[in-house]
């Protein structure tokens, strides 16, 4: 491994001809790198081990461990971080710039160090990357690719059985953008732990976003000094000074609001929460110099994100794919779910899922009886257990094929924590469910 | 106003004590006094109000490190709570709400910090956080296995004046490693319950635990235990048929193999 490792140096000296091109700018061990690993998703895909996203990113920081500093070099980077509306917010942000030229995007979701590797190697040449991050990993990964612009979003609980607290996530953050101060960031005036973690860099230059979120479930204690915050949403504050700061930017009523000017937003995904999103990906948009209107033009169009909020038809029932993976994202959800449509709920607890279901039992699921209930996944019994002493009727079947058998025909909701809703999906392909948008 | 509620159970600091969802306990306790024919109540503590001293049941829960010591500077604030919990009610506390019952807890920096005091206990950081399933033998009659999730960076020493709550068959449970894992050569707290594979602390009034899960949700006679104490009542049947996925649960959970392959996963992960 040591030798592969020296090998990793890029040659001082390159031919003149071959600067011109970008791919050997970075070094010709770079480029072999990106091969390999292009190479290695390739034979992941032909044997059906996978999408081939990750062993790509892999393979290639494997030989050369500075890859992702060299494939984002000359390049104006976005990282999207956050808890929950990553996927969302960068698949509207790419949309957004990408009417303005070409844009590297980490697309289906992989969302580590690897997943960037992978999606600046497929797009070698794209001036500009939106590149959505894991939480715990955004200081590893703005090191190496020093970004022009960090958008966060939320932060709440998820997972804490692999991450840690909020709290140290948000100073995990903080550290992270502390160290880039010719960073902007992009940051949710209405959470206290974001605005916390954003406000820690004296130098730092923020452009605020009022997303209006309905959870508030892991901001009642103040970041700073640990008391009770009083208020809650778009007003709140601490006696300790920490308040929300006024926003430059308003999601409200299918618009973004930027200094009294209304900008319609129209957006196929449905609920606030996307409002939110996509008024945060139109701030962004505008400080990588893409015109807010053109930004909400095309982010109007997108009919699905990786997969959620899909329509897919399956025997006779037409099921609205929807994931949920933590409190905040249910509280978001319920909102979106029609009140008398059949509902199942799909629950793992994999290690990209967090292990501890304890979770479950922070989201009102009483507020779902009334409806049709099938619970299923690897955790049914879970979630079977919750819903019964929630009050609300159901069935539990662990397969969620199987379980949609026992739901009337017709349009179904879906809801699924992150690798249910993964492996759902690949089901309804194998299956022959067919995507009807 | 209606009548008050036969039985009252009062969730303290949900608001900084809600981290692994333990509130979810109240709901399980609330409801299976229902089943029964008794009328409960839930009662949400927060921070901001004063604390009622009536209740039949106080629950505590987990949190982060730097509300744990809001927390404890909170509830000695209140004294007529205080003196609620020591001379009157029940008290079911989990994982920080353990640690604050005690008498002193050390932060993760070294500082010493007094608790409650309810407990005869001393809590020390651990060197790496307790995170996974575990299974204990209970000591109390007629609760038999208990099944929860540990999430926690505590080492617990109890004194003589609490039992402990379980046996670990799996798991890490007080974090004072088994006599047998022990280095030769080194002295350990001595003393009966001084750690070695037990979890939770017990006394007359005091139930306290490190598991999630929440713990009462995955443990039905556990709640009943606590039911039946505060109730005067006993229910001998620890499975109603209220709750058809319970014994599904049960089974995956006290089953070898899952909560092994968890355990070993967590050591594998660099943070």
């Amino acid at each position: 491994m040591a030798a592969v490792r020296g090998w990793a140096r890029p040659p001082p000296m390159r031919p003149a001809r071959l600067v011109s091109s970008p791919q050997f700018r970075r070094g010709w061990w770079t480029w072999v790198a990106m091969r390999a690993g292009l190479a290695a998703g390739w034979l992941s895909r032909r044997l059906g081990l996978g999408a081939g996203v990750i062993i790509r990113g892999r393979v290639t920081l494997a030989l050369c461990p500075s890859a992702l500093s060299r494939l984002a070099a000359g390049r104006r980077v976005v990282l999207v971080s956050g808890t929950n509306g990553k996927t969302t917010t960068s698949h509207l942000l790419a949309a957004a710039l990408r009417t303005a030229g070409p844009v590297a995007h980490n697309a289906t979701g992989a969302n580590m160090g690897d997943g960037a590797v992978a999606a600046l190697a497929a797009d070698p040449d794209a001036p500009v990357a939106v590149l959505e991050v894991d939480e715990l990993h955004l200081a590893a990964v703005a090191t190496a690719v020093d970004p022009a612009v960090v958008v966060l979003l939320n932060l709440s609980r998820d997972q804490l059985d692999r991450g840690s607290e909020v709290r140290a996530v948000a100073a995990a953050l903080a550290g992270a953008l502390s160290a880039h101060p010719d960073t902007v960031t992009v940051a949710n005036a209405d959470d206290p732990m974001v605005v916390w973690a954003a406000t820690q860099s004296p130098r730092a230059s923020t452009v605020w976003v009022s997303t209006g979120g309905r959870w508030n479930g892991d901001a009642t204690s103040c970041p700073r000094c640990g008391t009770t915050l009083h208020g809650n949403g778009d007003r709140w504050r601490c006696r300790c000074g920490l308040a929300r700061p006024a926003p430059h930017w308003v999601a409200s009523e299918a618009a973004a609001v930027r200094d009294r000017h209304v900008i319609p937003v129209g957006l196929r995904l449905p609920g606030q929460f996307n409002l939110g999103n996509a008024v945060t990906a139109m701030a962004a948009a505008e400080l990588m110099g893409v015109d807010p209107r053109r930004a909400a033009a095309a982010m109007s169009l997108l009919p699905d994100v990786a997969g959620r909020y899909a329509v897919v038809t399956y025997r006779e029932r037409e099921l609205r794919l929807l994931l949920a993976k933590n409190p905040a994202g249910w509280a978001e959800m319920l909102g979106v779910l029609d009140e008398a449509r059949p509902l199942l709920v799909v629950v793992n607890a994999r290690e990209a899922d967090g292990r501890d279901t304890s979770w479950l039992w922070d989201v009102p699921f009483e507020e779902i009886a009334g409806r049709p209930v099938v619970a299923a996944g690897e955790h049914c019994a879970d979630v079977g257990v919750r819903l019964t002493y929630a009050g609300v009727e159901h069935a539990t079947v662990a397969d969620p094929l199987a379980a949609l058998a026992l739901l009337p025909t017709g349009v179904v909701d879906v809801v699924a924590n992150y690798t249910a809703f993964h492996q759902l999906r690949r089901r309804l392909t194998a299956a022959g469910g067919e995507s009807t948008r | 106003m209606s009548a008050a509620p036969e039985l009252v159970i009062g969730v303290l600091l949900p608001d900084l004590l809600g981290t692994y969802s333990d509130a979810g306990n109240a709901v399980v306790l609330a409801q299976r006094a229902r089943w029964r024919g008794i009328d409960a109540g839930i009662l949400c503590v927060t921070a901001d109000t004063s604390p009622p001293a009536g209740c039949d049941l106080y629950l505590l829960g987990g949190g982060e490190d730097a509300a744990q010591l809001f927390a404890i500077e909170w509830l000695a604030r209140h004294r007529t709570l205080r003196r609620a919990l020591s001379e009157r009610a029940s008290t079911f506390a989990v994982c920080a709400g353990l640690q604050i019952l005690g008498t002193t807890l050390t932060d993760v920096q070294g500082r010493c910090h007094g608790g409650l005091g309810l407990l005869d206990l001393t809590t020390a950081p651990r060197r790496r956080r307790a995170v996974g399933e575990v299974i204990t033998r209970c000591v109390l009659p007629g609760v038999g296995l208990l099944t929860g999730f540990e999430n926690h960076r505590g080492a617990t020493t109890l004194g003589i004046g609490v039992r402990p709550l379980g046996q670990v068959l799996s798991g890490v449970g007080n974090g004072v490693p088994p006599a047998s894992r022990r280095p030769a050569g080194r002295t350990w707290p001595v003393g009966p319950s001084s750690g070695g594979g037990i979890e939770g602390a017990v006394t007359d009034r005091v139930v306290a635990t490190y598991l999630h899960g929440p713990v009462l949700a995955r443990n039905p006679a556990l709640a009943d235990y606590l039911l039946s104490r505060v109730t005067g009542q006993g229910f001998p049947d620890p499975d109603p048929p209220e709750v058809p996925d319970l014994p599904g649960l049960r089974r995956g959970y006290l089953s070898p193999t899952p909560p092994r392959r968890a355990r070993f996963r967590s050591h594998l992960k660099p943070w």
